[in-house]
């Protein structure tokens, strides 16, 4: 019987045969937090031990509340500095011109790697199986206990196998595939599973549009979501791989499964997660025509080149209707946004461009709604008050259906202004 | 686990009770968990004043899905702290439910709860007995009783010692 790629990843880190439901105690290859770091490390102080386990596996990345917009922020970072220098960790990066979105920054830098056990304060951390890792998101005091002990404890999830097929239609994107899945599968349909993409839809997409895709499987409560780490990764990581432990890993054709899924991609049409939950799913027609008072372009789900190219394409010679916020999802994509002329395409249009962070996608700054308005957004959460006001209403879309609806105020189809 | 049988009022909330709706991101900042209770629920359709009306001892009841969304342990803290012996729910988001484990925090996973739920067999302010070592929950308002799964294996260790944090001082102690 074969293996899936939890079983086979797990097992692999464990140095023994696995299978779904067995505990492991594993080490962690990369350890990820952003601001939160601060508080894990006073947590990490009361174990009782004085350093951590292994400097150069911890990953510090800025980005929730990006430069300090209050003083508790300042506060958090300022400790986060020391407990940098306290510690020795190599891997920092501070609200400089490498930074942005953590996330983005994991795969950019090269420390999302296939076959790799990666574990990050946030829970969208299952973002870097994009690139054939194993990463989930866990709590803060797990995060201190993985310093101290570099340990961590699963259990080895039953896997959900989702097949894709077919081709995008026009004006249909990743996010629209992974939004109706969601829909279909309800907010708590792939709970404590590892769930595998497979099937020729996903060979063809890009690495960014495979992040979009795992970034959202904690959207349907999944631990880890992932892809074939096939050429398409290996060129991705070619030259600036952070660790050499890495290694393809896939799961065995014969691998049992709880639960199959399949999608013809030629069956998708653009579409929204309405408001107050991502499983909330709307084909375009349901909503076109809603009024909205801004929007998002930006977020680890969304904020890519790719993503930026498929939004200033749109915009190109056309004004925005509503306010419309560009966030890079880092800097390295600024730049080539910046090299490309995409900023300015943004600034003609009339859209404001904020600097690489989270920006207003949990609320902190940068965008707060105010009561009664309502915001699409390329974001992975419209949970309600998520973006600071629990008046407000937050629609998730793909970077087209962002765009077009930025240029007519009102949510619109792509399809209708390519 | 002791066989005690606890005894308090249910707050009665639905399905994917998402992270922002239990501990809103707005207070994320906050790092002291005793500060925690002010802000639980704030952002709940219904159940703004939680925070104020709660008492020692009473329950929270909810559908499937508990603490999805994002993996602050703010939404963990924030009920803890405020005197709520245990969460009862058909089922919680993975990391919720590591991060309860985690702090030493019992959360039961409750067969039917969402259905019983939303055909109001429970509702809020019924006065429930809930053992927790048995997984046994009695409405003393309506007579009904529900089921759940009692605490793994796995975690009981790490509940014994009241969280992973405290787990670990005690294996340091025992190494050393």
């Amino acid at each position: 019987m074969g293996k899936t790629f939890a079983e086979k990843v797990l097992g692999k880190a464990a140095g023994y045969e696995v299978k779904a439901n067995d505990v492991v105690t594993v080490e962690p290859h990369f350890c990820m937090s952003h601001d939160n770091a601060a508080p894990i490390a006073k947590t990490f102080k009361k174990i009782g031990v004085k350093n951590v386990w292994k400097p150069g596996a911890l990953v510090f990345i800025l980005d929730h509340a990006v430069p300090a917009p209050s003083d508790e922020h300042a506060v958090n970072h300022k400790e986060i500095r020391e407990f940098v220098k306290e510690q020795g960790i190599p891997n920092f990066y501070d609200v400089m011109s490498n930074g942005g979105v953590c996330h983005q920054v994991m795969c950019e830098e090269g420390f999302a790697l296939p076959g790799l056990i990666m574990v990050g304060s946030d829970s969208h951390t299952c973002t870097y199986g994009a690139y054939g890792a194993f990463s989930t998101g866990i709590g803060r005091s797990e995060m201190a206990a993985a310093w101290a002990t570099g340990k961590i404890w699963f259990k080895v999830p039953e896997s959900l196998k989702i097949t894709v097929t077919g081709k995008f239609k026009k004006g249909v994107t990743a996010k629209d595939l992974i939004l109706k899945i969601i829909g279909d599968i309800k907010a708590d349909g792939a709970d404590y599973m590892s769930v595998e993409f497979h099937g020729q839809g996903i060979t063809d997409m890009t690495v960014a549009e495979r992040m979009t895709l795992c970034n959202m499987g904690i959207e349907m409560g999944a631990k880890n979501a992932v892809c074939p780490p096939d050429k398409k990764v290996l060129d991705a990581i070619k030259g600036k791989a952070k660790s050499d432990k890495w290694e393809a890993i896939w799961a065995d054709d014969d691998a049992v499964y709880v639960k199959e899924l399949s999608y013809d991609l030629g069956d998708l049409v653009p579409c929204v997660a309405k408001p107050h939950t991502v499983d909330n799913y709307a084909a375009i027609d349901a909503v076109k025509g809603t009024e909205i008072h801004q929007a998002f372009l930006g977020s680890c789900t969304n904020a890519r080149i790719e993503d930026l190219r498929a939004a200033a394409d749109l915009l190109k010679g056309h004004k925005v209707a509503v306010r419309t916020i560009v966030i890079p999802a880092s800097w390295t994509v600024y730049r080539q946004a910046m090299k490309e002329g995409l900023l300015d395409t943004f600034l003609d249009a009339g859209c404001v461009i904020a600097n690489p962070g989270c920006g207003p996608c949990m609320g902190n700054h940068e965008g707060i709604l105010a009561p009664g308005e309502a915001c699409i957004s390329t974001a992975n959460r419209n949970f309600k008050g998520r973006m600071g006001n629990k008046e407000s209403f937050i629609y998730l879309a793909s970077p087209l259906t962002v765009a077009a609806s930025a240029l007519t105020g009102k949510i619109s189809d792509p399809r209708e202004v390519l | 686990m002791e066989q005690t049988i606890l005894r308090g009022r249910a707050w009665v909330f639905g399905d994917d009770v998402d992270t922002d709706l239990i501990y809103h991101n707005k207070y994320l900042a906050e790092t002291d968990p005793k500060k925690m209770p002010q802000f639980s629920f704030e952002y709940y359709p219904g159940k703004e004043n939680f925070a104020k009306e709660v008492k020692e001892g009473d329950f929270v009841v909810a559908g499937r899905n508990f603490g999805c969304g994002s993996s602050r342990e703010h939404a963990v803290y924030c009920l803890k702290f405020s005197g709520i012996p245990v969460v009862l729910a058909e089922s919680f988001s993975r990391i919720y439910y590591r991060n309860a484990i985690n702090n030493g925090y019992p959360v039961l996973f409750v067969n039917g709860l969402s259905e019983a739920i939303k055909a109001k067999a429970i509702n809020d302010g019924d006065e429930l007995e809930v053992n927790l070592a048995a997984g046994e929950i009695k409405n003393v308002t309506n007579g009904k009783t529900f089921h759940g799964d009692a605490v793994a294996d796995l975690e009981k260790d790490i509940m014994a010692a009241g969280g992973l944090i405290e787990y670990l001082k005690e294996q340091a102690a025992k190494s050393a």
